[in-house]
């Protein structure tokens, strides 16, 4: 039984030898985590293009109601209104697709799809993932997912736009709305393979991080990017799932005329036959996945930006331990906190309290990452290149959203501005703004290892700060308009007396939005125009511990040409006192760093030695 | 610090080999029925949610009748067996078909065994069986739904929507998605669609089961020196077994 697992575990070590490439088993069905790790980016920035071009759009209506849009209409067509305004059927559209493109194509498949990917059998020193096939099935499924997705844009009667939860009896019933038509089937459906891709993704990482860690590579001695990686995929194959469960009876309640979200409703007069049913059980089912969801989209960025503070700042992460842990009492408690965004669906005040409590204490475990992140960075010989000036802006943007997460937690201050622009800009900031953060920054970091080539520093630079203060002053200004009253979702407020004085204050958002949409396309050049054209890169640019950097500059299918590395040690030895370099990677052995050893460390020196002798023994007797 | 654990001691964590001597394959099986269970739980919640919230038989069980009004009694539902007509044996046929489903998992147990012995002619023998209890199960499932959608006894009179219209003092017999004979419709939809969800894991399960009797039968496994697929195909089976019981209690005894 014991030899039996033996080999499994290494059962991939011949990967690179047996391969006969062709262009297709390349780059498109491929089985290489690092070129599927490639697909998801590319897929997910091609998402983030138009995500956030929507955004750009329904600002303009938002920032100048009045102003002339007929030249969009080249691209847009008959959304433009004969009188030149954007139609507010696909305005709703517009917010909804933002949203659904954002949270799941982008900041969910673009962030975990990519780096989880990428960098799982890297770091923990694997020649692949677990299962390679369902690796590349998971892309797939999230392709065909974007396809049928991407197929809803055009429809005549517009994408789903009952808001990017889809609520029924809006979405449930295809008279209410246009696009709650043959739009929303699409989204459904689209949905579904989406949950199917994320399963089959997050499946292989938890087993690949379980069972392929290399010699050596303890829990203890797991990056912080691995443990995030394993945690958020904990969260996606407990969460989704049950999403899984309200799309599938949602589409009965569409299309095979059940009633489980529906009851006692009258449209134009006329009596719908659907009774017995309750909207907020949807509601609950989909918070169950929803709340949870915001942690998977959180998670990877908070581990990728622990992995280059410490690099960057040439220290030990502070508090290693503290990090897993309070990670771990995140993903236990996005599980209980679903109903906070229930305050105002007629949940019992009691419950409500309840929830309010448990969502209070997460700000407990997100309190100590940020301090460990400041205490990181404290003293430290910082490094600011592109990826950790990214990094230190998410830290930024999160604690500023991160704090209005305590006002909304309060069910008393939430019933005030549930729903308004206050809301908007508090995701915006400690969901979307750091994720999309920890995701740039990965893309910063790990280019070299991706492409084998650097991203021109200086347009990281231009890119950073254009990025940093647009997101500010899009998202602050938006506070000040939701404590006004501003509800979300609205095409226009220009009937509303109340909000005249507010004019200018959108206006300035919308321009701000807009300018900080174009500062993207430097990044896409760099992005682009570096894989080709870039500056070669050096094996270990960022004077980095961990093992992806003792992989040649391009490695090819395997990863490691000859023997997988052992690991020694944690990843954090940064500037350790003693220690010739202000580095020392995981793969250099206690006994080869007698001057920076800590008493305890020496201990280690004897059981390396025990471990390698016997390791010639085992080698000796399977006649290797 | 952080590195002082488990190396010393040839930790099965301490990487270069699988902890607890499960394969990844084994590992991923397990994972995808945590996910599993998960949808199950949702639907079973979705159940318990409609359930509660609709009105309940308040009066004397041996008056009761079915009506649109109230929630049924499901011993009153389910009362038929196959053959026997103009009496009421009420649960009789779905012990039945739970003691299938159970022994089908007892035969499954067998076949994972007798693959740890690495005795094919077991093995075979055994999953054989096991399919002939999935479908045996199957062909009990389809008798009650064909039951179920073609009613007895006396018409429910209520109102309904048909065809684009109301109708009034309808004679409802039997059932379908939008209404049915035995009480309000999420009645029969809820029964419709999580026993229909898992009977669709139990037909899977049933497909699954026959590639890898073949796969035994043709020597594959016996070739590739272990069973070890038969284990992670029991897995399923037995997690299948599970959820019914769940479904059972949920839809047949509360």
């Amino acid at each position: 039984m014991a030899t039996a697992t033996h080999i499994d575990a290494h059962a991939h070590d011949d990967h690179d030898h047996e391969h006969h490439e062709t262009f297709i088993t390349k780059y498109i069905f491929s089985l290489d985590h690092k070129t599927i790790a490639k697909q998801f980016l590319i897929t997910g920035i091609i998402w983030a293009i138009i995500g956030a071009g929507f955004s750009a759009i329904f600002r303009l209506q938002l920032g100048f109601p009045e102003a002339d849009l007929s030249w969009l209409r080249p691209l847009l067509g008959k959304w433009i209104q004969p009188e030149g305004s954007l139609d507010p059927q696909f305005y709703l559209a517009l917010v909804t697709m933002h949203g659904t493109i954002m949270v799941f194509f982008v900041l969910t498949a673009g962030l975990s799809g990519t780096f989880s990917n990428f960098l799982i059998p890297l770091q923990i020193g694997a020649r692949d993932m677990a299962s390679g096939f369902m690796n590349m099935l998971s892309y797939w499924f999230f392709f065909l997912s974007s396809v049928i997705m991407f197929i809803s844009l055009f429809l005549e009667t517009g994408p789903a736009s009952g808001g990017w939860v889809v609520y029924p009896p809006l979405s449930a019933l295809p008279q209410a709305m246009d696009g709650s038509g043959l739009g929303m089937t699409l989204w459904l459906v689209a949905i579904v393979f989406f949950i199917v891709s994320s399963l089959l993704g997050g499946i292989n990482y938890i087993t690949t991080i379980i069972n392929l860690r290399t010699k050596g590579m303890t829990f203890s001695r797991l990056p912080l990017t691995i443990w995030s990686f394993f945690l958020t995929a904990v969260i996606g194959v407990l969460s989704f799932p049950v999403l899984f469960a309200a799309a599938l009876l949602l589409v009965m309640d569409r299309s095979f005329g059940t009633s489980f979200y529906l009851s006692e409703i009258y449209i134009g007069g006329e009596a719908l036959p659907n009774v017995g049913g309750s909207p907020i059980l949807y509601q609950h089912l989909f918070w169950f996945l929803g709340h949870p969801e915001v942690y998977i989209v959180l998670l990877p960025a908070l581990g990728i930006t622990s992995e280059i503070i410490a690099t960057n700042s040439r220290k030990p992460i502070f508090g290693y331990k503290a990090m897993i842990i309070s990670m771990l009492g995140i993903t236990v408690l996005s599980f209980v906190v679903w109903a906070h965004h229930m305050f105002v669906s007629g949940l019992s005040p009691f419950l409500g309290s309840i929830f309010m409590f448990l969502t209070l204490i997460i700000a407990i475990p997100s309190a100590v990452k940020v301090f460990n992140y400041l205490t990181t960075l404290w003293r430290g010989n910082i490094v600011f290149t592109p990826a950790m000036l990214f990094s230190i802006g998410l830290v930024s943007v999160f604690i500023s959203g991160g704090i209005t997460g305590i006002f909304l937690g309060n069910s008393a201050i939430d019933i005030q501005l549930h729903d308004t622009y206050f809301v908007v800009a508090h995701f915006h900031l400690v969901m979307g703004a750091a994720s999309s953060f920890g995701l740039l920054a990965g893309v910063y970091h790990w280019f070299p290892k991706m492409f084998g080539r650097m991203l021109d520093r200086k347009l990281g630079y231009i890119h950073f700060w254009f990025t940093f203060i647009g997101i500010y002053a899009v998202f602050f200004p938006m506070h000040y308009i939701g404590i006004a009253g501003f509800p979300r979702r609205y095409y226009s407020f220009t009937n509303f007396d109340a909000f005249s004085g507010f004019t200018d204050l959108n206006a300035f958002i919308s321009v701000a939005a807009i300018l900080t949409f174009f500062g993207q396309f430097i990044f896409l050049f760099n992005f682009f125009y570096s894989i080709f054209r870039g500056k070669k890169a050096p094996l270990n640019p960022w004077k980095s511990n961990t093992l992806e950097w003792t992989t040649p500059r391009v490695a090819g299918h395997g990863n490691w040409p000859g023997e997988i590395p052992t690991v020694y040690r944690w990843p954090y030895d940064y500037s350790k006192p003693g220690a010739e370099e202000d580095f020392i990677p995981q793969t250099v052995p206690f006994s080869e760093t007698m001057d920076s050893n800590l008493p305890h460390e020496n201990d280690m020196i004897a059981i390396e030695k025990e471990e390698s002798a016997s390791e010639i023994v085992v080698d000796g007797a399977k006649g290797h | 610090m952080a590195t002082t654990a488990t190396v010393g001691n040839k930790s099965l964590w301490a990487g270069g080999v699988a902890p607890l001597k499960a394969s990844y394959g084994k590992l991923m099986m397990w994972f995808f029925l945590l996910s599993d269970a998960f949808t199950f739980s949702g639907l079973l919640i979705a159940y318990a949610f409609i359930r509660w919230s609709a009105p309940a038989y308040k009066g004397n069980p041996d008056d009761f009748v079915f009506s649109t009004e109230y929630w049924p009694i499901p011993e009153k539902v389910y009362d038929a067996f196959p053959g026997v007509h103009g009496q009421e044996w009420p649960l009789v046929f779905v012990g039945l078909m739970t003691f299938i489903l159970i022994l089908s998992s007892v035969t499954m147990v067998l076949a994972v065994e007798a693959g740890q012995r690495m005795d094919k002619k077991g093995v075979v023998k055994w999953m054989l069986w096991t399919i002939i209890g999935g479908i045996a199960f199957l062909s009990c499932q389809a008798w009650e739904w064909a039951h179920f959608i073609s009613g007895s006894g006396v018409a429910t009179i209520g109102d309904v929507f048909l065809n684009g219209r109301w109708v009034e003092d309808y004679e409802i017999m039997g059932a379908g998605l939008s209404f049915n004979q035995y009480g309000p419709p999420a009645f029969a939809a809820l029964f419709f669609f999580i026993t229909g969800f898992h009977g669709f894991h139990v037909f899977s399960g049933v497909v699954i089961n026959i590639i890898t009797f073949f796969n035994a039968a043709n020597g594959m496994y016996e070739k590739r020196g272990h069973y070890e697929m038969i284990e992670k195909v029991g897995l399923y089976w037995h997690f299948v077994d599970l959820v019914w019981v769940f479904v059972f209690t949920f839809f047949y005894l509360i």
